[in-house]
């Protein structure tokens, strides 16, 4: 009798699961209940924050996972300028790119603990400003890093790639280096269905700098340049890369541009079209090591390379001393670099060797 | 007393407990005994009595119909190189879902199938490329890995009783923690494992028989397991224990089946599956990837689930789940060339699901 109760309410949960999931493939580095014991540390840091309250000089840094290559490279970046200027850093991260729960938590607990200030990136960038509000009263220097907080004056400051510039890039060097951009088949891939903020801005800058016509800038998939052969998501790892292209090649294998989101996905996309004896032009978007590695190979045509390592060791300078930069021109975010890396340089685009890129590469 | 019994065709109903629940006279629940009533049935209680001895009839037809509607709606659909690509696409969800259909039928569930995949391709990966073992040993002891964390599993749900959703819910996390640790969050890129371990790359090579026909090798060794375990359910002990196993555990229990050895034991399975599927996860994207696999045991589930086996346990085939997974395949690409936009496969999947649950709850009323 028990058991079947069990059974029922495990099927239940069991379906809940699958809708989250069906909603919630939401995430850019994966799994979210794969990556445990960040709360445990958080609870223990939590623990430790009472024990020593008032401690001046503490500077939280709150990710969304603590996977991902590119927050780990973050927490890298952020620990080694802490331990040069002799402040203590305190790292917590969520259990996924969705998890608020968890940073309000971690929020709660540098309050507590007294901290100087915080960097954070916002797993949800609504939910979270209550909290970042609490903090801020309670005298704490919040600084958004890589995803800006909505809305974005609800941080002392944002430190972030501009990630549309990002995708204009390679955009331009798209269209500068095919042949006949003019009559280009392109397949986009993007993230995944929810259409966040940051495979937006990717999407939009590529298509910009193409020199296609985006219509609504806050969106993809209403253009209707014939040019684009298809748009699909990839969840920004291999496998959805690969699925992905394969569906597009299915619909046209003339597709002669490929816009990755992030680099998993253009070695996806790459052994799709390898698979099916095809060649296009792949461009991408992040600068991990690997990504690098693969436009250094020439699997991948070039990519744009964001700084996670120096957007972390700038917060925590800026918490540190107080002194916060200005905004970027143009944006209303203070930018912290993006460079097109890509060993077929063309006139007008500036760009940087893949020698550079895989000395100031990420994970 | 049980596992003799004269072998039918019809595997789903053949289990030790109906011939048991027949011989204490409290007859009525199995299927072949009742022909002599069905003059008084409506069709629709014929239907369901047709659906519930013939688990793969449901799926079958579903597949069919969007096999040629697509193929009608799409003209790139139906291309052979279209349709070995779809192929490709579910080899690894289809073998997970060999794993997860095991499970299920045991009136379990295993939510850690993904995590042992990425887990052994991983540790296959970084004990070949990175630490230079040789290649087939470190491939070997990928899969022994899985088979470890299967082990793991059976172990927490027949040794300390817990329900296998928490159980492996549970290791889910753990697995995937281990995974991270061990790989260090590197991805080993597809030259590198070329060069210094291609056999990991194996099952994704390609064999072109027919011009745009590929098929790849992991294709061919997942349709391998499907016979095996098609063959292992139907014709072993082995399986008739499973079965019992799954449908009354307490009646299993009474005429001697050792459910917990039965149990123990498909999580093994399932685990040296998973960690099978690791290896071909390895020729499907090429590389070594640390990035979790996201969907893969929800999207195992949805196989089992579509493929007409009852999350109740005791009944279906592990060939319905091939038809799932295909099911599954078939919807993502027609629905894509089509041009739909992405959300409307993750709404069409989800339909898929609740119509096979709804269907198999009035299924399962047959007898009850």
């Amino acid at each position: 009798m028990t058991r079947r109760w069990m059974m029922i309410v495990a099927m239940l949960a069991g379906l809940a699961l699958f809708a989250a999931a069906c909603g919630g493939s939401a995430d850019t580095s994966g799994d979210t209940s794969a990556e445990d014991g960040s709360t445990e540390e958080a609870a223990a840091d939590g623990a430790s924050a009472a024990a020593d309250a008032g401690g001046d000089g503490i500077v939280g840094l709150i990710t969304k996972n603590e996977t991902n290559p590119f927050f780990v490279k973050m927490r890298e970046g952020a620990q080694a300028k802490a331990d040069e200027l002799g402040v203590e850093l305190r790292a917590f991260a969520g259990e996924g790119d969705d998890d608020n729960a968890s940073q309000v938590q971690a929020l709660e607990d540098l309050i507590a603990a007294d901290a100087t200030g915080v960097m954070i990136t916002p797993a949800d960038t609504i939910a979270i400003v209550p909290t970042v509000e609490k903090a801020r009263e309670a005298g704490l220097t919040v600084i958004a890093l890589d995803t800006p907080l909505d809305p974005l004056d609800a941080a002392d400051a944002t430190f972030a790639t501009d990630n549309f510039r990002a995708g204009e890039l390679i955009g331009e060097w798209a269209a500068a280096t095919i042949d006949d951009p003019d009559n280009a088949k392109i397949a986009l891939l993007n993230i995944n269905p929810n259409q966040p903020t940051v495979g937006v801005l990717r999407n939009q800058g590529f298509l910009t700098g193409f020199g296609i016509d985006v219509g609504d800038p806050n969106m993809w998939g209403d253009e209707d340049d014939p040019r684009i052969v298809g748009q699909d998501v990839t969840d920004g790892n291999e496998e959805g890369g690969r699925s992905a292209m394969e569906r597009l090649i299915a619909i046209d294998p003339d597709i002669n541009v490929v816009y990755t989101l992030n680099e998993p996905a253009a070695a996806g996309a790459k052994l799709a079209l390898d698979a099916a004896g095809l060649e296009a032009l792949i461009v991408s978007v992040d600068g991990s090591c690997p990504g690098v590695e693969d436009v250094a190979d020439g699997n991948v045509g070039a990519t744009a390379m964001q700084f996670p390592l120096l957007m972390a060791s700038l917060g925590v300078e800026a918490i540190a001393t107080g002194e916060i930069p200005p905004n970027s021109e143009g944006i209303d975010f203070y930018n912290t670099g993006v460079e097109l890396i890509t060993d077929a340089p063309v006139d007008g685009v500036e760009s940087q060797t893949t020698e550079f890129g895989l000395e100031n590469c990420w994970g | 007393m049980v596992s003799d019994e004269k072998t039918t065709d019809d595997r789903a109903e053949r289990r030790p407990t109906d011939q048991l629940a027949a011989a204490e006279g409290i007859a009525g629940s199995a299927v072949g005994d009742v022909a002599s009533f069905e003059q008084s049935q409506s069709p629709l209680d014929r239907l369901q009595r047709f659906l519930h001895s013939r688990p793969l009839v449901s799926p079958s037809v579903v597949l069919l119909l969007a096999f040629l509607f697509f193929s009608i709606a799409g003209d790139r659909f139906f291309t052979a190189t279209n349709t070995s690509t779809i192929l490709a696409q579910v080899m690894i969800i289809g073998t997970l879902g060999i794993a997860q259909t095991l499970v299920i039928l045991t009136g379990g569930i295993d939510l850690s199938v993904g995590a042992i995949t990425l887990f052994a391709s991983v540790v296959m990966g970084k004990l070949a490329v990175g630490w230079g073992w040789n290649p087939w040993l470190a491939l070997l002891f990928g899969i022994g890995i899985g088979l470890a964390c299967g082990a793991a599993n059976g172990l927490l749900v027949t040794r300390l009783k817990l329900p296998p959703f928490i159980a492996t819910l549970g290791t889910l996390s753990v697995f995937g923690a281990l995974a991270q640790w061990f790989s260090e969050n590197q991805t080993l890129r597809s030259t590198d494992v070329q060069e210094q371990a291609s056999n990991l790359l194996w099952f994704g090579r390609v064999w072109e028989p027919l011009s745009g026909f590929r098929v790849t090798y992991g294709v061919v060794f997942m349709l391998l397991l499907y016979a095996f375990f098609t063959f292992a359910l139907s014709r072993t002990t082995w399986g008739e224990h499973v079965y019992a196993t799954g449908d009354e555990p307490e009646t299993a229990r009474l005429v001697g089946i050792n459910t917990s050895r039965v149990l123990l034991s498909v999580y093994v399975v399932a685990g040296l599956l998973a960690g099978l599927a690791g290896w071909l996860w390895i020729g499907r994207i090429g590389a070594v990837s640390p990035i979790p696999i996201v969907n893969a045991n929800l999207e195992s589930i949805t196989a089992v689930v579509i493929g007409g086996t009852s999350l109740f346990g005791g009944r279906g085939l592990v060939l319905g789940t091939l038809i799932g997974a295909l099911i599954v395949g078939v919807f993502d690409s027609g629905l894509s060339v089509l041009g739909f936009e992405p959300l409307w496969r993750v709404f069409a999947i989800g339909v898929l699901v609740l119509v096979a649950v709804a269907l198999d709850q009035w299924i399962r009323r047959v007898g009850k």
